[in-house]
């Protein structure tokens, strides 16, 4: 049977109480009472480095070999022409030899991707294909868009065999429904009139798939043991349980005051959510929405209880840090430009030496010394061990899987960044390796010598100038 | 055991400009300006000089460019041989000595090395951006951490620190005292950049550049040029008779398994320890703590110089903090360090800094010191280290009669 066989999810650290965004910019519009607070990405995050850190999560205990395809969906890739998807499959180690894809332009970007996922396996074409959504899209300063967006990703992956929730049934609609839009080389999305996407959009279509869908497979809604229904509008989330209809305890509860929109993940973040508590024999409704929507039914098998060692949403969700500065958020975002200096100018990126260099810098892959064993980073022909010295018999070793501990650190006032001050100290891996990396989503109160310290992929720098995005791998503390 | 080249070359002459934030001084300047010391007190002309050695600049792109082209047609050298050298920090000391080995070797009679470096052309304060250079090689630049040299130093501090139990205060106490004592000697310098005394208080209450480095920790930076003039030790009696022997010249570079082997304990300079042994060999040096008159180390930061007191067995392991706060390295103290006011007082324009270090203990021992000069010194010992505490060339070069 082909279904999800594993699942996970990534919420950044930082959230914004919606009240100081209210504060900032209530002068100048009312544009939204949506409570409660917002997953903002770091300054050092975007959408590809969180569907990375959700894939993380997603693989935890798989042989990274065994991943035979990786879809991502996006409405904010860091490139028009570059894939997204191979970024992702460099920086998780994945072999070459596999199939790529990135699925855009609509939030429900996320289950399209999930749905052709589960259609390659289905046919034979792959197995085990990891499909991830994450988005970090911007609403205009005192927008609606800046309220009700935040930033996350999630990751399941698709398989024929111990599946924990198989796929069985489907139902899509598709509708060229303009309630949002961004053209090319737009920075803020933009919307048509708030009530008329509530009642024409929202209303409409989830009930429409859903009702398709148990009519398709003559099934009735209480057949089911939770039901995931995306809607950025709190009373509609209600108001559509309610004329399905649904028992509260059917309801997968809404990530809005906890996480906000987060466009192509939404409603995979409520499916990996309903997934932590199902139980097996559970059946799962999802439905997804943007120009038009999707309906997804999964039957929850005893497997489910195999991969229940993940962070997902409940313990990403549990490790957060108020950000309490929305300047600090503009200038994240780069909505605001804050001066840099000289300091902070982009060099060139030498790009066929970071294409030789690959595993190195996206894959963060040492070596492991075939003599002596020393484990060491970067990838030298030459055995760091003083004592050994081997030439030439070095094989590849992943340090982005390997927790260390914190051997040195400090904050440095001099060094530039769009969050200073700047961290950094070296790490020792468990087996072996030591090697200096930037620090994030920590402060220099919260670091002491010898703490647990774990990777994680980070955009490093944008160069405006030459359109590159350039990534790299951070240490942070144990997220959770 | 080589032979080495201890008392083989001697130094007749030197030169060294005033350092500073010299915006109206150009590299080329710079040049000219040591050059006409050094020519003038080795009392020779150009025409003497049989070999050349350009130390740096370093940050080639901040100033006068690659190879060694600026220097012999700025001082219209005759077609000799000139060769640009560059070693990161221990520039000047790489400069020095390849013209020592050359005369050393025979290859030549007199030879000159000169270091010059002009900083002040970025735009910003500290050194230009790393990650903008290749400097470590294409590995490094593209996975380093963005990161500066007071932050790569301030980890030395933390790590000392917590190896030896030190509290922040005490620890901050010590290094204030490092740096004090280096302005107090600055001060009566009329060649450093910075010449102000400052008080413990004051560097201690500075604002923080990388923890606990606060704003006094930190070496200047600064634009300036230094030169000296060797030659056959047996020849040097006919050019002066007050010529300083060259008793030493070593160096040691990193195999890289500080940083990425986990054995190093980023309590100590293991190139500096190296290059130190090697050096008291060559020099038939047999205890440093006693032997060593006087020194100019590479103090960009003040806790480099504290830990750099043990990396030359100047203080044993661990008890640098009781030397310091004793006054041992103080000018009237029983082995003076950084009389001229060392890094943190001149700045480090990088390919300068070895020479001019060098250029203090030629003085001291000519007893040309002025206000800062010791009392009859014998041995004095120059430093540097170029890179960051896990990763860097050091150099030791020994002077004496």
């Amino acid at each position: 049977m082909v279904g999800i066989t594993s699942y996970g999810a990534y919420i950044p650290l930082q959230r914004i109480n919606r009240k100081i965004i209210s504060n900032a910019t209530g002068w100048s519009t009312t544009a939204t009472s949506l409570p409660g607070e917002k997953a903002v990405a770091n300054y050092d995050e975007d959408s590809v480095t969180m569907a990375v850190a959700a894939s993380i999560d997603c693989l935890t205990g798989i042989d990274r070999n065994k991943v035979g395809g990786i879809y991502f969906a996006t409405t904010t890739p860091p490139y028009r022409e570059r894939q997204s998807s191979g970024i992702i499959a460099t920086a998780l180690d994945l072999r070459p030899d596999i199939r790529a894809a990135d699925f855009a332009d609509s939030i429900k970007a996320g289950t399209l991707a999930l749905l052709a996922a589960c259609d390659a396996v289905k046919a034979g074409s792959e197995k085990n294909i990891v499909v991830c959504a994450s988005d970090c899209r911007l609403g205009r300063p005192g927008s609606a868009q800046e309220v009700i967006f935040g930033e996350a990703a999630a990751a399941l992956m698709v398989g024929d065999t111990d599946v924990i929730a198989t796929l069985e049934g489907t139902y899509t609609l598709t509708y060229d429904f303009m309630d949002q839009w961004r053209a090319d080389g737009d920075k803020f999305n933009r919307m048509w009139e708030d009530r008329w996407i509530r009642d024409e959009g929202y209303t409409k279509f989830i009930p429409e798939a859903i009702n398709g869908l148990l009519k398709k497979y003559k099934l009735s809604i209480k057949d089911f043991a939770k039901v995931v229904i995306p809607c950025i509008y709190l009373r509609e989330h209600q108001a559509i349980a309610k004329s399905l209809p649904l028992d509260d305890k059917q309801v997968q509860k809404e990530m809005l005051t906890t996480v906000g929109d987060t466009g192509s993940s939404h409603a995979l973040m409520m499916m990996v959510a309903a997934f932590e508590d199902a139980k097996p024999g559970d059946k799962i409704l999802v439905a997804s929405y943007g120009n038009g929507a999707d309906a997804m039914f999964f039957q929850v098998t005893e497997n489910i209880e195999k991969v229940r060692n993940r962070r997902a949403t409940k313990k990403y969700l549990a490790s957060r840090k108020d950000l309490t500065n929305y300047q600090r958020y503009l200038a994240f975002r780069e909505v605001l430009p804050m001066e840099m200096g000289l300091r902070g100018e982009v060099g060139i990126s030498l790009i066929s030496l970071m294409w030789r260099e690959r595993r190195t810098i996206l894959g963060l892959c040492g070596a492991k010394c075939k003599r002596c064993g020393t484990t060491q980073y970067p990838y030298l022909r030459v055995c760091v061990n003083p004592r050994c010295g081997a030439i030439d018999e070095m094989e590849y070793y992943r340090f982005s899987d390997k927790k260390g501990k914190l051997f040195s650190f400090t904050s440095d006032a001099l060094a530039y960044s769009i969050s200073p001050p700047e961290m950094y100290g070296h790490i020792d891996f468990e087996g072996g390796g030591r090697f200096a990396f930037n620090l994030t989503d920590c402060d220099l109160e919260s670091l002491k010598m010898d703490m647990p310290m774990e990777m994680t992929f980070r955009r490093k720098y944008v160069d405006n100038v030459r359109g590159i995005h350039g990534y790299c791998w951070k240490a942070t503390t144990i997220r959770a | 055991m080589p032979e080495g080249i201890r008392d083989k070359v001697a130094i007749i002459g030197m030169g060294c400009t005033k350092f500073g934030e010299l915006w109206d001084k150009s590299p080329e300047d710079l040049m000219v300006d040591a050059f006409k010391e050094v020519i003038q007190d080795a009392g020779i002309e150009k025409k003497d000089l049989q070999a050349v050695w350009q130390g740096g600049p370093q940050f080639c792109e901040v100033s006068v460019g690659h190879c060694a082209l600026p220097l012999s047609q700025t001082l219209r050298l005759p077609f000799i041989p000139v060769t640009k050298v560059e070693n990161m920090c221990a520039t000047g000391s790489e400069a020095l000595r390849a013209a020592t080995y050359a005369v050393a070797a025979g290859a030549c009679d007199i030879a000159m090395a000169l270091g010059v470096e002009k900083l002040k052309d970025t735009g910003y304060g500290g050194l230009p951006e790393f990650s903008q250079w290749a400097v470590i090689g294409t590995k490094h630049r593209i996975i380093a951490a963005n990161q500066t040299a007071p932050g790569m130093f301030a980890m030395l501090a933390t790590k000392y620190f917590a190896r030896y139990g030190i509290k922040p205060d005490e620890g901050k106490r010590m290094l204030a005292m490092v740096s004090a004592k280096s302005h107090h000697n600055g001060a009566l310098n009329p060649k450093a950049h910075l010449r102000r005394e400052v008080t413990v208080e004051q560097i201690m209450n500075a604002p923080i550049v990388a923890w606990p480095l606060g704003l006094f920790d930190c070496c200047g930076v600064s634009d300036g040029a230094a030169a000296a003039i060797v030659c056959r030790a047996d020849m040097a009696k006919s050019f002066r008779p007050d010529f300083v022997r060259i008793k030493s010249c070593q160096i040691s570079a990193s195999s890289g398994e500080e940083e990425m082997f986990n054995e190093f304990d980023y309590t100590h300079g293991e190139c500096s320890t190296r290059a130190a042994i090697r050096a008291y060999q060559e020099a038939g040096i047999k205890n440093p703590r006693e032997e060593i008159s006087m020194a100019e180390v590479h103090d960009c930061f003040s806790i480099h110089e504290a830990v750099i007191m043990e990396d030359l067995q100047f203080s044993p392991r661990g008890k640098v903090k009781d030397d310091i706060m004793s006054g041992r390295f103080n000018l009237d103290g029983a082995q003076p360090i950084q009389p001229d006011g060392g890094l943190k007082c001149f700045g480090h324009p990088i390919a300068a800094s070895g020479i001019r270090m060098v250029y203090e203990m030629y003085k001291q021992l000519q007893g040309k010191a002025d206000r800062r000069q010791l009392k009859n010194p014998k041995y004095g010992l120059t430093q540097n280290v170029g890179g960051n505490p896990y990763r860097n060339v050091a150099s030791v070069v020994i002077v004496g009669p």
